[in-house]
């Protein structure tokens, strides 16, 4: 059996498979991140007057949803996005070193 | 890494610095107003040193380098990134008329907050760190390079509509913004409107003239930490008053319900629907001369030349004279111009006769659907201002100034972060000064009316900040006897808690630093586009570095000038569309920036389709829609109101883009790679 030889093909082809891994995770985190952004939105607008009734810490839910609520849900949803993608950033560059 | 560090830790301890410098002189101007020194002196002293401030930092960060002239030299740490940004984004608007709108919309306003916040999701997820990735100059850069296309694949079309598309953005923004330096400037110094916008005007021409991007990055950040500071503490010592909590974005939800109780309480008070009743027979009386017309005009007419012949005829005093003189002579010079004025006044008057809304109360209305109506626009402004926020050059360019894709993603969270420390607290002010004028001012007496009122109701006599008159004649004010505009809360805020005067003069200072720090952004992404993407790009791709910056100085001078001139002309219709300017961004620019990074069969001939249709529906349903624009309310569709026409104008763009990309050849190898070397980590 012949030893097997890094060839640059062999490279190129680690590259293109490490950026398409990193690309689906980018997708997919994207995706999942984007449906919570849509949901918040969304879910405060439209139900707001059914939210109206129930009381969080004195303030009406409805209304501090749409105050404050929605708004540090979407600083959670940028905060996750920039730690998993620096970890998916990682990972990518461990993919290249390791098979270096 | 290290020296990375080391600059950060000499950029904080700058601001530090600068932070405590800035205490030390609100300290000795607390003194000097003790030791009797006068408001007017005050203002000037705010005006004068906070100017000097920002020519100061222009000064030093001065440079004729492209990549430090356009962006920064691409070295901005994320978190004073998303300082600036965040001052670049916190507009006149935001700051002073807000907490206002927050005040007389109440849960409707929220859509402001909601969609100029969850706009940054977009910013992070969908365009910021591509842009950064792609490492060009401008938003037209970026498009052109991404969808190529025109004379040897440069992408030329594509480039000019998207200068096109960020002149029509930020122009009209920028003009709110100098016509919003000049309001503050004469308001707290008494100096005439054109004179402050040209003062405001000088300090952001030393700024961004010297210094291009890199002198207005550190201007926002000294700017941010004025607005902020400008902003917390009279809203934190209206808690403390009100709440017994320096926390007014946690101490409001204790109000909340006493607002709500001091609410109903005043709905069925005998004399509060005794002046609405009063209100409506006024509207009532325009409504029938409305009828009449054109008779009525006519007796109307005779009716004032009698009167001034009857004070002649008994030799009235000369004061009588004159109010006589004046009434004929305000009277309305045709039936046509009767019917408007008087139509006006009877809207105003029914608007006064409109039983309040409560606070926290989602979409009131008198049936299922009037309400529904309600949520609905309300839906579609918070997506229309979000979709706008991932649109608007100004803020999408400073993406490029961080040191890598990571630095890009972090400084998205600090500019929402940033933004948060005063988003949050618009609300809870709102609440706070509400309950505190519910309370303390309605039910008190006319004769003991406090000082805020009578200073604030002087200082526009054309349109009064606030105005209130005793309508029934029982010497107790009414809530429905005050007519406050949105304005004057955050201006007055300082004096309704009982602070000193530094502390006005200090919230002055931050509307400025907030008018001026976007304006700055504006101004550059403007001559950037003229410069970098028209000049450079189009007309003289030879020219050296150093004639580029200098036609982009002299572009940035020529813009800022005409911009200066348009705001001092007062202009209504523009001031009027600038709440469009988002929809018009998310529909201009959205889906060819989204579209662009995730779906690569995306090309130059749909990036086009896509800008003009979105553009084309966006406008035309403005125009369609807009009675001030010469629309017709009765035409909208599904009853959404003009100022969300992005709801239709970016669906619109997304489906020519998608429809003319497929129907025309994919994009060529060379633009593929490209997308292919965004798409892939640093």
């Amino acid at each position: 059996m012949p030893e097997p030889i890094d060839t640059p093909a062999d490279r190129r082809a680690r590259l293109l498979a490490a950026r398409a891994s990193h690309w689906r995770t980018t997708r997919r985190v994207t995706a999942s991140l984007l449906t919570l952004w849509l949901a918040t939105t969304f879910g405060a607008v439209w139900f707001a007057r059914d939210l109206q009734n129930l009381s969080l810490w004195g303030w009406p839910l409805s209304f501090y949803m749409a105050a404050q609520g929605a708004s540090l849900v979407y600083l959670a949803v940028i905060g996750a996005y920039a730690w998993v993608m620096r970890r998916a950033d990682q990972r990518y560059a461990t993919a290249l070193d390791g098979a270096a | 890494m290290t020296k990375a560090q080391r600059y950060f830790g000499k950029l904080s301890r700058y601001y530090l610095w600068f932070t405590a410098c800035f205490g030390a002189f609100l300290f000795a101007l607390a003194v000097l107003e003790k030791e009797g020194m006068s408001r007017v002196w005050i203002g000037y002293l705010f005006m004068f040193a906070t100017i000097v401030l920002y020519a100061t930092i222009g000064v030093i960060s001065r440079t004729s380098n492209v990549t430090e002239y356009y962006v920064a030299g691409r070295r901005v740490p994320a978190l004073f990134n998303g300082m600036a940004t965040a001052a670049d984004w916190i507009s006149a608007a935001s700051f002073i008329s807000l907490a206002g709108g927050l005040y007389l919309h109440g849960f409707d306003g929220l859509a402001y907050i909601m969609g100029w916040t969850g706009g940054y999701c977009l910013v992070a997820l969908l365009i910021a760190p591509y842009l950064r990735k792609s490492a060009q100059f401008t938003i037209p850069d970026f498009l052109a390079a991404r969808y190529g296309g025109g004379a040897g694949g440069r992408g030329g079309p594509v480039r000019a509509m998207a200068v096109g598309a960020t002149i029509i953005v930020s122009f009209t923004y920028v003009v709110a913004q100098i016509y919003a330096v000049g309001l503050i400037a004469s308001r707290f110094t008494g100096v005439d409107f054109s004179v402050g916008i040209f003062l405001g005007l000088a300090s952001i021409l030393v700024c961004s003239f010297l210094g291009g991007m890199r002198a207005i990055t550190w201007t926002q950040v000294a700017q941010y930490i004025i607005i902020l500071v400008a902003f917390l503490i009279p809203a934190m010592w209206l808690s403390v008053k009100l709440a017994d909590n320096p926390v007014p974005q946690i101490a409001y939800g204790a109000v909340m319900p006493k607002l709500a109780a001091r609410e109903t309480q005043l709905l069925h008070d005998p004399s509060e629907i005794d002046v609405r009743q009063r209100f409506r027979q006024r509207a009532d009386a325009f409504t029938a001369r409305l009828a009449a017309l054109p008779a009525s005009w006519d007796a109307g007419r005779r009716e004032a030349q009698r009167q001034l012949d009857a004070v002649r005829m008994r030799n009235g005093s000369l004061s009588e004279l004159r109010v006589a003189e004046r009434a004929l002579i305000a009277y309305p010079k045709t039936p046509l111009d009767a019917a408007r004025l008087w139509r006006e006044q009877r809207d105003a008057n029914l608007l006064r006769a409109a039983v309040p809304e409560a606070h926290a109360t989602p979409f009131p209305g008198p049936d299922r659907a009037a309400s529904d109506i309600r949520r609905n626009n309300f839906l579609a402004l918070v997506l229309c201002l979000m979709l706008g926020t991932a649109a608007l050059p100004h803020i999408l360019m400073r993406s490029y100034t961080t040191p890598s894709v990571r630095a890009s993603r972090q400084s998205v969270f600090w500019t929402l972060f940033f933004i948060l420390l005063i988003y949050l607290t618009i609300p809870a002010l709102a609440v706070l000064a509400k309950y505190d004028i519910y309370t303390h001012l309605v039910g008190s007496y006319y004769s003991a009316l406090p000082n805020w009122i009578s200073y604030w109701a002087n200082v526009d006599k054309i349109n009064p900040l606030i105005s209130i008159v005793d309508i029934n004649g029982d010497g107790i004010v009414q809530l429905a006897e005050i007519a406050i505009d949105g304005d004057v809360l955050v201006l007055a805020t300082p004096e309704i808690g009982g602070l000193p005067y530094v502390i006005s003069g200090l919230v002055a200072a931050g509307g400025l630093a907030a008018a001026l720090s976007t304006a700055d952004g504006l101004l550059l992404a403007i001559s950037n586009a003229l410069s970098h993407d028209v000049y450079y790009k189009m007309v003289d791709p030879q020219a050296s570095t150093q004639k580029r910056v200098t036609i982009s100085k002299l572009l940035l001078l020529a813009v800022a000038f005409i911009a200066a001139y348009a705001a001092s002309q007062k202009p209504a219709d523009i001031l009027s569309v600038v709440g469009a300017a988002f929809s018009l961004a998310a529909s201009l620019l959205f889906p060819a920036l989204a579209l662009g990074v995730f779906w690569k069969r995306a090309n130059h001939i749909g990036a086009m389709a896509g800008m003009l249709t979105g553009f084309l529906v966006c406008v035309f349903y403005m125009l369609h829609t807009n009675p001030i624009l010469g629309g017709n309310a009765a035409a909208q569709w599904f009853h959404i109101a003009p100022i969300s026409a992005g709801v239709f104008g970016v669906p619109a763009g997304m489906l020519a883009l998608v429809v003319a990309s497929l129907l025309t050849r994919a994009p060529d190898p060379a633009t593929q790679g490209l997308l292919a070397h965004l798409r892939a980590p640093e």
